[in-house]
């Protein structure tokens, strides 16, 4: 019989071991999936893990990959701060929704100023945007001990039904014939306010800066910061910190605020990058997403960085295998999915070990 | 400065990665058609309706055309980044499948001047390879209205609204102005849901049209969710099949249905790559083109009604009526159309305003 044996001290090697296992049984149950769907399991994750990267495409495709992580890496590093010291901040996907509308509502209020102090305003904007949203929780937390999981969940549904009423109201392009959405920031229609690519066909924009900037970042303040090392105290033995000092309610604002910024800047540069314009289907689930990455990154931050690529890799290589092999989007959704789940399921060898006895034997 | 010379560079890049498509004006001997949906091919409604045209064209042209999809695509920068994969991946005609990928399409068009672009609903048209195509749905919301008019019983009838755009506006007074012509009495109830598929909230605007006593839905969005909220009347609650005909709930609630048929433009525009005859159009076709079917009226309406309904539907078809036929004034009382006018298209496509008769305010 199989028994779970609680280890004395968590496993290193296993610690750094479980996002591997848990991306090579994601590829064979994958395999699995895609093989029942009738295609060559070898052909999908070659398509999905190889191709972007050293494909046909893959001049073009590479500087998606840095699109797509950008985003989640710089709300997965917010998070994992939170997550770290026990803070559960789940509604990073409406702090990402606000941050967009606060930073895009900026600069449109100053449509059409030409001014380099623009695109500054707004950054700072969305990450306040980001930074309010996440206060309610947080201050719901600490005066009425309420649950954040599920209060900052639940905002990201208020925030949804803002993010409708931006683009069909408050937002809405004024010359554009009543359809929803706000002026484009793309392009040459508003360059001040614009957050077009560094250098093209790279993908660089100023948010994938900022997630590298940010995770250089946080890995300083853990290591080398006394508020990383309460961070971490706080998530290790609450009782202890609270002898250290740390006071619980402060790291609540400081963490929940901290993530809510960070989501705030990745909504406020996707909207005003890639996306190019509020509308209303805006938010594609990064703040989700990014809840995976955290983890998948074992909430350290250069592990974050190389996790977002891994799960861009997963989107970018998803979508070729979609369209190329035929393959229901429904299939790359549970393949992400199954990533999640295997690295929670390895995860728990870092903490227990595995032990064999047989039958009626104690 | 710098930055806009990057773009160009930018630019030459992909053409030149490009290389070897046939140019439009000659005929091509096989074709790649590709297509981007909003919602998964399951969905049912709008989607479906669309992956049906897709596999319309693969079964008319058999192996002179190859079709490839992509399914539940964001609107947005994934639009930008699937269109280029599909550009890039060989395909000389994609149809981008929903209005939320206007701008997507036009900046990849803008990059890949030998594909061809298909943008359903939209209406801008920047460069020379895109075209766009939209069906005149108000024809088929005018039949739903007539039947309303005639089967209401409370004299409320009810319309779940997606988004407050002209494509809906322009729905919403249709409706009411033919339930109203046969039915003066009829009061008109609009919910706006503010989404084009969730079932959980489409249930929800339904069942609170239906506590206010309205006993006629028509929706706007795309899962049967209304129709089964409608179901649990006992047959005091009627509805419409929307986008497809969702027989499964005949014959009532389900009495009519508005199904989109994209498949004979599809046919079409493929069939004109292949022959070479391919040309950009702003496609607007109704119920005599074939793109707006009205599904079986079924047993549950009264016979007379029935060929009322009917009758109504032939005109359409036949060009002799217009369900934008004057006069007709705005909501605050101002003439619109005098009589006998017929609704501009332009009027239509910018439509922003309620007709007489219609209460409350459009969101603004």
């Amino acid at each position: 019989m199989l028994r779970l044996e609680k280890r004395p001290i968590p496993s290193r090697f296993w610690l750094y071991a479980t996002p591997v296992v848990a991306v090579l049984l994601t590829m064979i149950a994958g395999g699995l999936l895609f093989a029942l769907l009738g295609k060559n399991p070898a052909t999908v994750i070659k398509t999905i893990f190889w191709d972007p990267l050293f494909g046909e495409f893959a001049w073009y495709l590479r500087g998606q990959l840095l699109v797509k992580a950008g985003p989640l890496i710089l709300i997965a590093i917010g998070l994992s701060l939170g997550f770290r010291a026990g803070i559960w901040n789940i509604g990073a996907e409406g702090q990402y929704i606000m941050g967009a509308i606060c930073g895009a509502g900026v600069g449109l209020a100053l449509y059409p100023t030409e001014s380099r102090l623009i695109f500054p305003v707004m950054i700072l904007a969305g990450a306040l945007g980001g930074w309010a949203w996440a206060m309610i929780p947080a201050i719901l937390k600490t005066r009425f001990n309420t649950n954040e999981i599920l209060v900052s969940l639940m905002l990201v549904y208020v925030a949804e039904t803002i993010l409708a009423k931006a683009s069909t109201g408050f937002l809405r392009n004024p010359e554009g014939a009543g359809f929803p959405g706000s002026r484009s920031f793309s392009g040459s229609s508003f360059p001040a306010a614009s957050n077009p690519e560094l250098i093209a066909g790279s993908g660089l924009h100023w948010g994938g800066v900022f997630a590298l900037l940010m995770g250089v970042a946080a890995y300083i303040l853990l290591q080398r910061h006394i508020l990383g090392f309460q961070i971490k105290l706080a998530g290790q033995a609450p009782r202890a910190a609270r002898f250290h000092g740390v006071k619980p309610e402060r790291l609540v604002l400081l963490c929940m605020g901290l993530s809510g910024a960070l989501a705030g800047l990745a909504g406020m540069f996707e909207v005003t990058g890639p996306a190019g314009k509020i509308s209303i289907d805006f938010n594609v689930g990064y703040g989700f997403t990014a809840i995976i990455v955290a983890f998948l990154g074992r909430l350290n931050p250069l592990g974050i960085v190389l996790a977002g690529f891994i799960m861009a890799l997963t989107y970018v290589g998803g979508e070729m295998a979609a369209t190329n092999l035929g393959l229901p989007s429904a299939a790359i959704q549970v393949f992400q999915g199954m990533l999640l789940f295997f690295l929670l399921g390895v995860d728990v060898l870092t903490n227990f070990r595995i032990r064999t006895t047989l039958l009626g034997v104690k | 400065m710098i930055r806009r010379t990057l773009m160009t560079t930018a630019a030459a890049g992909f053409a030149l990665a490009l290389g070897g498509t046939a140019m439009a004006g000659e005929p091509m001997d096989h074709v790649k058609a590709c297509f981007v949906y909003v919602g998964p091919i399951g969905d049912g409604g709008w989607t479906f309706q669309h992956h049906q045209g897709a596999l319309a064209v693969q079964e008319t042209y058999g192996d002179k055309v190859e079709i490839q999809w992509q399914e539940s695509v964001p609107e947005g920068a994934d639009a930008e980044r699937v269109l280029t994969q599909m550009a890039l991946g060989g395909c000389n005609i994609i149809f981008t499948t929903s209005f939320g990928y206007m701008d997507a399409t036009n900046a990849v068009a803008a990059k890949f001047s030998n594909v061809m672009f298909e943008h359903a609903t939209g209406f801008k048209r920047d460069s020379a390879n895109v075209s766009t195509y939209n069906a005149r749905f108000y024809e088929g919301r005018a039949i739903e209205g007539l039947i309303a008019g005639r089967m209401t019983k409370s004299n409320k009838i009810g319309y779940i609204a997606s988004f407050p755009i002209p494509e809906v506006v322009m729905g919403i007074n249709s409706y009411f102005h033919h339930a109203k012509q046969v039915n003066p009495d009829v009061e008109l109830t609009v919910i706006w849901a503010y989404t084009w598929f969730d079932p959980a909230k489409e249930a929800d605007a339904a069942k609170a049209m239906i506590e206010q006593g309205v006993d006629v839905v028509a929706s706007h969005t795309d899962s049967t969710a209304p129709l089964a909220e409608a179901a649990k009347s006992n047959g005091a609650v009627i509805g419409f099949g929307q986008a497809s005909d969702m027989a499964e709930y005949k014959p009532s609630p389900r009495v009519a249905s508005i199904i989109d048929n994209w498949a004979p433009y599809y046919v079409k525009r493929v069939g004109a790559l292949l022959d070479g005859s391919y040309e950009q159009v702003d496609a607007w076709e109704g119920i005599s083109g074939g793109e707006v079917l009205i599904g079986e009226i079924t047993e549950a309406v009264p016979a007379e009604v029935k060929a009322e309904a009917e009758a109504l539907r032939d005109a359409i078809a036949a060009g002799s009526y217009h369900p934008f036929t004057g006069p007709i004034n705005k909501q605050d009382g101002s003439p619109w159309l005098a009589e006998g006018q017929t609704a501009p298209d332009g009027d239509l496509l910018g439509m922003g305003f309620y007709i007489e008769g219609v209460t409350g305010d459009i969101p603004q």
